[in-house]
């Protein structure tokens, strides 16, 4: 039974499938975690000090980095087996099938640029609080020399995203995102068979609706604390 | 009609192979493609050079024989049909057509145009089956089927085992071709008996042969010659997982 998960490519399948699933929920409930900055500073950092460095917020991110891996592992080696079944000659003439969207086929590549903002995402912000914490810091030196604690989420994002290029690089990291969710989404329902004819458009729709929430909700506040950076202490943000 | 063909030509399984150029001139509107590859095949032999070889039987669509990726589609530009059914009048007059062989490592090139598509018999071997008793035959109406569950059985059915759908993937995956097969059988009673140790031993065989992992693109039935529908994949996963499960 264990083994069926790396022997079988059903199995490998059906692992990418549950991974990505688990992945979407996380990123739902960090997108719905995010909005709350806009709202209120001081409710974020609430939630900032619940997640901060204690028992259950580790465990979630060691099971959240485990998901981030098996997923990331599994697909490398899936690719790889596909490229090896395609064989060494490849066609001389390509062509987009009728009805196969561009991300289906660069999951891999969207797969990797996701993971390449997570990097930076994670540099930017949990380098900055739960990992400081961790190391019993009480407070995070910012690159423009201003000092904030660790459990300041909503300082670290005003900071970020006051930057041009941080805004540019998170809008791509998500559009990327967004791509390999329109496939990604209704890919993992039909993977564990949950698909038919009459489904399809639905399941498409889903995936367009689900992909474009997600998108649109880590962009607004990105592009929210950039647009407030900009008009600086205006009396009608302040 | 005149045509330029760039067709893939390799002598035998362990040559390199490469693309020469021909042209063919006063096609008619109504040859089929087929038939075009012969009158081409015809000059050549009187011109004492080496005929393209190219797999072909029924010539109507049904035997599954005949293959080619036709300027980037498998069976040709057209939806829906095999290359046998396709005519020259599909294509533009003076234009050049690319002609090669199904790219895919499980279906290795024999000669020219001609791969070895024995990885589907052997899939089919390991479980496209259904045992029943030797004795005299049973009466057809005998146990009822719904005409929705015949239907969608017949759909599966319809699969010629071309070896279209893993010649398109680019993951060189053969689950439309496995579905087809597990599907046909498990929308019927007579089928479902041995459905879960089929769809187990198909998907088995067809890793075992070094087919690609599906990540549900769509490609194949775009390009099958039966449209054969993906949601016979989504059935195939779900027996599969559903048997896995029972051990
Ligand atoms: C770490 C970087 C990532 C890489 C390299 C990656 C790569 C891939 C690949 C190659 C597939 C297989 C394509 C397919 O089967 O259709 C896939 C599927 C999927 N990914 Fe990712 N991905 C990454 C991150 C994510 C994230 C952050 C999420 C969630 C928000 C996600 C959600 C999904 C889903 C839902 C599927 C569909 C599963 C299926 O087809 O069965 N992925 N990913
Ligand atoms: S030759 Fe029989 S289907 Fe084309």
């Amino acid at each position: 039974m264990g083994c069926f998960l790396t022997n079988s490519s059903l199995g490998r399948k059906l692992v990418m499938s549950i991974s990505g699933c688990f992945l979407l929920l996380f990123i739902t409930f960090h997108m719905a975690m995010n909005l709350v900055a806009i709202f209120s500073a001081d409710a974020y950092n609430w939630i900032c000090e619940m997640l901060g460095a204690n028992w259950y917020a580790l465990v979630g991110t060691a099971v959240l980095a485990g998901g981030v891996l098996v997923h990331f592992a599994y697909a490398f080696w899936l690719t790889w087996q596909n490229r090896k079944a395609r064989g060494n000659v490849r066609y001389a003439v390509t062509v987009t099938e009728k009805g196969v969207s561009w991300a289906s086929k660069n999951m891999l590549l969207l797969g990797v640029i996701v993971f390449l903002g997570l990097a930076m995402h994670l540099s930017h912000f949990w380098a900055k609080m739960q990992l400081v914490e961790l190391m019993g810091g009480h407070e995070v030196v910012l690159t423009d020399g201003s000092v904030v604690a660790p459990t300041d989420g909503a300082a670290i994002i005003q900071y970020t995203f006051s930057q041009w290029y941080n805004v540019v690089l998170y809008l791509v990291w998500f559009a990327a995102l967004w791509l390999h969710l329109t496939h990604g989404v209704w890919s993992m329902l039909q993977t564990v068979g949950w698909a038919n004819d009459k489904w399809y458009p639905r399941l498409k729709c889903l995936s367009g609706i689900v992909a474009t929430l997600i998108f649109g909700g880590f962009a607004i506040v990105v592009v929210w604390f950039y647009v407030q950076s900009l008009c600086g202490g205006c009396p009608c943000c302040a | 009609m005149n045509f330029t063909l760039k067709i893939w030509r390799q002598k035998d399984a362990h040559s390199k192979g490469e693309f020469k150029e021909y042209q063919v001139k006063d096609i008619s509107s109504d040859t089929s493609f087929l038939e075009m590859l012969d009158i081409l095949n015809n000059d050549l032999v009187h011109k004492g050079e080496e005929p393209v070889a190219f797999d072909h039987d029924c010539r109507e669509g049904i035997c599954g024989m005949c293959s080619l990726h036709i300027n980037g589609h498998a069976h040709g530009p057209s939806q829906a049909v095999t290359t046998c059914q396709i005519y020259m009048r599909q294509f533009k007059d003076g234009q050049t057509i690319v002609v090669e062989p199904w790219r895919s490592a499980a279906f290795p090139v024999i000669k020219d145009l001609v791969v070895n598509r024995g990885a589907y018999d052997q899939i089919l071997q390991a479980g496209g089956f259904i045992s029943v008793r030797t004795n005299s035959v049973p009466d057809g109406n005998a146990i009822p089927i719904a005409k929705a569950d015949a239907d969608e059985s017949m759909d599966a059915a319809a699969c010629v085992g071309c070896g279209a759908c893993a010649a398109t993937c680019k993951n060189g995956s053969a689950m439309l071709f496995v579905a087809a097969r597990v599907s046909s059988l498990a929308k019927l009673p007579q089928g479902r008996v041995e459905g879960a140790r089929r769809a187990k031993a198909m998907v088995a065989k067809m890793d075992e042969l070094g087919f690609g992992n599906c990540t549900n693109t769509g490609a194949c039935q775009a390009e099958c010659p039966k449209s054969i529908s993906i949601a016979h994949i989504a059935r195939l996963n779900r027996e599969f997982l559903c048997a896995k499960l029972e051990d």
